[in-house]
């Protein structure tokens, strides 16, 4: 099976959309002429044309408010945030008007978008340029979200949240843009809500999403080679909709919980992945739950520094050995 | 009463001069839907018991919405603010459910689900009720903008009223509209009040609210509200501008609310004069106007003004039996509409958990 970066899976799953259905378009900062600010569209303007793929003024609010009222009319633009940490200035277009629509008016509309973007930190950037909004969206029922970790992941989720007929949010990271996973020539759709189990294990679960799979991915490496620890590293994949049952059989297996989570930790993903193991699954933990979250600040520019304000695989290991 | 102003270049304007009798009746006809709708929501609003939340009253406005949406064809839109039970009734939507959604009836248009700021009706082109100031703008951008992607020969009528204009997401949907020449027409409804803020204390311009749209390159224009052939005319260069040259227009239409911003503005009578409204109803409200007008043509007698205005007072009466006697959406109904895919059940909305309720 071929290697492809994460950045290419994502512009053919963009590709093999454009081709299959002339209602998707592509809209968003840099996204035709210059290909893509990380790149991710390279290409497609010069293959789809001006009509298909569209360079808009820095003008978030408008842009996306513009996607959300034309898939009113039954188009499915796909939008690009050059950063995930820039749709703040367009919140009220996003979870009023993308998020609401459709419940306000008692299910006449639907709103059949997806934005996409990176949302991540590490990248030394600063506090604004490096927000991870998978909490705070996924807050507002209505919406969906999702956290692709790997090329594959890239390309199958992002095809379903093209196909998809609620508003989708698709979040990518810049850090992973150049890694490369094996991805099947074939076509292939990877379902909204569906986790995967990453690593298998038995003595405690790493439950993670977006890049902090691959930190857990390296920590269990660690684990089994250093400690003699078993780690399963479970993939949420998607946030909303969540694949709670995956989430608990993993649990029930291992009977412990390690959640790794780039969000700050209040209100964090791993908060609500938390309250749904103690809720369904306590009799089933040996040990508390613990979590492996960004440290609590805004994120640091100092290089060094931002690698650790993240969570590490030193971090989760420290975390794993000292559960009791 | 004071003179009606200089209507007559108006009325011989194309479109007015092809107005038949009976469509001028119709216009009429609309804005006493309208006010009637209006006063029969406020009294149910003070004594029913039944409604909830904020009800912003388009009582004094009625010749705006009904002037410019009569205009448009099956291939125009339209999409406003939250003052807007009156762009919903002239998009022709039912009294009985506009007033039930008031009621918060599962018989409302939004079951329900949106109250009185978020009336919708897709089916006749009427893409809500927006309750976030400023929310609809680029919203109207996109629906403007669908049309032209799927090669439609339409527009978009969005709008919004004169506290809108200072928020920024309207500014950056005049520069895309002009950019990317979106067939869209902005309406700023222009009652001289944001909320309790006059004009003057709120916004910052040279001539009027609508010229800044000099600055986008955008074609611009200001109505007197209380003349509904003036309305006609100058709408129908827009609609004409976007359908043929697929270019925006701002409109600012000269208008006033008799009532407050909402029936709970406490300070509705203390941030203007009453002697300010007493005048606006008097010598400037567009029914008395547009009656006083059709008299004068010899198109309607009073009788006939008596006998439209006592069935529009009748059809609101029994849009509130409607509304009152209509069920409520069972507890239930909170978790459906949230999803398309897992209200059709299909695959999508069958997979992974959708809601988190404990």
């Amino acid at each position: 099976m071929p290697q492809i970066t994460y950045r290419k899976a994502l512009n053919d799953a963009l590709a093999e959309e454009l081709a299959r259905d002339k209602n998707v378009f592509i809209i968003g900062e840099e996204v035709a002429q210059y290909n893509g600010a990380y790149k991710v569209t390279e290409g497609l303007w010069e293959r789809f044309g001006d009509k298909r793929v569209l360079d808009t003024p820095i003008t978030e609010a408008a842009f996306i408010g513009l996607g959300v009222g034309a898939s009113m009319l039954g188009l499915r633009p796909v939008i690009e945030l050059m950063f995930w940490s820039f749709a703040y200035v367009a919140y009220d277009q996003i979870v009023n008007n993308a998020g609401c629509i459709r419940y306000m008016s008692g299910g006449q509309i639907n709103v059949p978008i997806v934005i996409r973007g990176p949302a991540n930190g590490g990248t030394n950037v600063g506090a604004t340029h490096s927000h991870t909004p998978e909490s705070i969206l996924a807050n507002n029922p209505g919406v969906k979200v999702v956290c692709p970790a790997t090329a594959y992941d890239a390309k199958g989720l992002m095809k379903s949240a093209i196909r998809d007929n609620d508003p989708v949010f698709v979040m990518e990271n810049t850090l992973l843009y150049g890694e490369s996973w094996e991805v099947p020539q074939e076509e292939y759709l990877i379902p909204l809500g569906v986790a995967n189990v990453k690593r298998e294990g038995t003595d405690v679960s790493l439950i993670a999403h977006g890049r902090a799979t691959i930190t857990s991915l390296a920590a269990a490496e660690i684990l089994a080679a250093e400690h003699g620890i078993s780690a399963e590293v479970l993939d949420l994949r998607s946030i909303r909709p969540l694949d709670e049952e995956a989430v608990l059989k993993s649990v029930r297996k291992t009977h412990r919980a390690v959640l790794v989570d780039e969000n700050k930790p209040f209100c964090s993903v791993s908060a609500q992945i938390a309250a749904i193991i103690q809720e369904k699954a306590f009799d089933d933990l040996d040990a508390p739950i613990r979590r492996v979250c960004a440290l609590d600040a805004p994120a640091i520019y100092s290089p060094p520094l931002e690698k650790i304000q993240l969570p590490t695989p030193e971090r989760v290991v420290q975390k794993v050995v000292g559960l009791t | 009463m004071e003179a009606l102003l200089t209507t007559e270049t108006f009325a011989d304007a194309a479109i007015n001069r092809s107005l038949v009798p009976e469509r001028k009746i119709d216009l009429l006809r609309q804005m006493f839907r309208i006010r009637r709708f209006e006063q029969a929501a406020l009294k149910q609003y003070q004594t029913g018991g039944q409604m909830g939340g904020f009800l912003h009253l388009y009582i004094g406005q009625e010749s705006v919405a009904v002037g410019t949406i009569f205009l448009c064809g099956e291939t125009d839109h339209v999409i406003a603010g939250y003052r807007s039970h009156g762009n919903a009734l002239a998009a022709g939507m039912t009294m009985n459910e506009c007033m039930a959604e008031l009621f918060g009836k599962a018989t409302g248009c939004s079951k329900g689900k949106g109250g009185s700021m978020h009336l919708f009706a897709p089916d006749k082109n009427y893409w809500g009720g927006h309750g976030i100031v400023a929310g609809q703008t680029p919203l109207g951008l996109g629906l403007a903008f669908g049309l032209k992607y799927q090669n439609m020969k339409g527009c978009c009528l969005c709008y919004l009223g004169d506290g809108t204009v200072n928020q920024g997401v309207y500014q950056e949907s005049l520069n895309l509209a002009s950019l990317w020449d979106l067939p869209v027409i902005y309406v700023i409804e222009n009652n001289q009040y944001s909320m309790g803020t006059s004009l003057e204390r709120s916004s910052a311009y040279k001539n009027c609210l609508a010229a800044r749209a000099e600055g986008y390159n955008i074609e611009w224009d200001r109505i007197n509200g209380e003349d509904l052939y003036e309305i006609r005319a100058k709408t129908w260069t827009a609609i004409q501008r976007a359908h043929d040259q697929s270019r925006p227009t701002v409109l600012e239409i000269d208008t006033y609310r008799y009532y407050g911003h909402s029936v709970s503005d406490a300070n509705a009578k203390k941030y203007r004069d009453p002697e300010e409204i007493e005048k606006y109803r008097k010598f400037h409200d567009p029914l008395r106007l547009w009656q006083a007008r059709l008299l004068e043509e010899g198109i309607i007698t009073e009788p006939e003004i008596s006998e439209l205005d006592a069935a529009a007072q009748a059809e609101a009466v029994a849009a509130v039996q409607f509304a009152e006697t209509g069920p409520l959406p069972e507890p239930a109904d909170i978790l459906s509409d949230v999803y398309y895919e897992v209200d059709r059940q299909s695959p999508a909305g069958r997979t992974g958990k959708h809601f988190f309720n404990d």
